[in-house]
């Protein structure tokens, strides 16, 4: 049995997921520090 | 750690070390990963298949580490009171769980090619799914808590409670027998090649400063949240 499709979807699997999870976190951080921010220089 | 319980000293810490955890974890996850891939040796058993084990057992660690630090923080937050606690417990849970389902889904693809079936009830296997229900439980029992306006002494109380399910994991391979091999690094020592074992650390070593890395990026998410929820009652106040 070829053993490197196993290897590679396992590799693919890791990568997208914790890039997807790191791009997400990231972008919900941003959002999240520029709408305080804009409040906090509305006063 | 209670230096720490002020958002903003915490806050001047996080800004700098986000940025370097990600970016430092990235580094040693590439050198882990190229390095398992194309410079570690193939098995003598399980031949090329044991490159996954440079996926598989960080993903396995950070998942059994996540909850274990759910568990700490949620003490900090039942017995302290830590500010910080709760915020810091439920970022930990999203990629706890994320961990968990790629340390699955990673064991799966592994064990097609090593023992000719993608799943097996044995203890191993399945305590680490039942981790992966624990945590979705936690992230459902968290969201559910936060909406009606309560402290989150419940979902800590589920935080404790399920890090039972940990100690069942790491011995689930000495209580039972099962289809998955025995621990192969321990405290005292390791009984993986040099030549196997390096790729390995920088993977799981890479894969940790990451982890820390979206750890700091969600709670940061929920300090700015919580800071605007407050003005935003202030000013309708």
């Amino acid at each position: 049995m070829n053993h490197w499709p196993f290897i590679i979807a396992a590799y693919a699997a890791t990568i997208l997921a914790t890039s997807g999870l790191t791009l997400w976190s990231w972008s919900a951080m941003r959002r999240a520090e520029r709408e305080a921010d804009a409040l906090r220089q509305s006063k | 750690m209670h230096i720490y319980a002020n958002p903003a000293r915490f806050l001047r810490l996080a800004r700098p070390l986000t940025a370097w955890l990600g970016w430092s974890g990235g580094v040693l996850i590439a050198l882990g990963l190229l390095g398992g891939l194309f410079l570690a040796p193939e098995d003598y058993l399980q031949g090329d298949s044991v490159r996954i084990m440079y996926v598989h057992v960080p993903a396995a660690w950070l998942g059994m580490g996540g909850w274990t630090g759910i568990a700490v923080a949620s003490l900090m937050q039942l017995v302290w009171r830590h500010p910080l606690a709760a915020t810091a417990a439920r970022a930990v849970a999203v990629p706890g769980a994320l961990f968990t389902a790629l340390c699955l889904v990673t064991g799966s693809l592994w064990g097609r090619p090593t023992w000719g079936t993608y799943w097996e009830w044995d203890g191993r296997m399945t305590s680490m799914l039942v981790l992966l229900f624990l945590y979705i439980g936690y992230i459902a029992l968290g969201d559910a808590d936060r909406q009606r306006g309560g402290e989150g002494r419940i979902t800590a109380i589920f935080g404790l409670v399920g890090a039972i399910n940990i100690p069942i994991i790491k011995y689930s391979v000495e209580w039972w027998n099962t289809l998955h091999q025995g621990q192969s690094i321990g405290v005292g020592g390791s009984s993986i090649d040099n030549t196997m074992l390096w790729p390995l650390l920088l993977s799981a070593l890479g894969f940790s400063l990451w982890f820390g890395s979206i750890v700091l990026m969600r709670m940061r998410a929920a300090l700015a949240r919580q800071k605007l929820e407050a003005r935003l009652r202030r000013l309708a106040a």
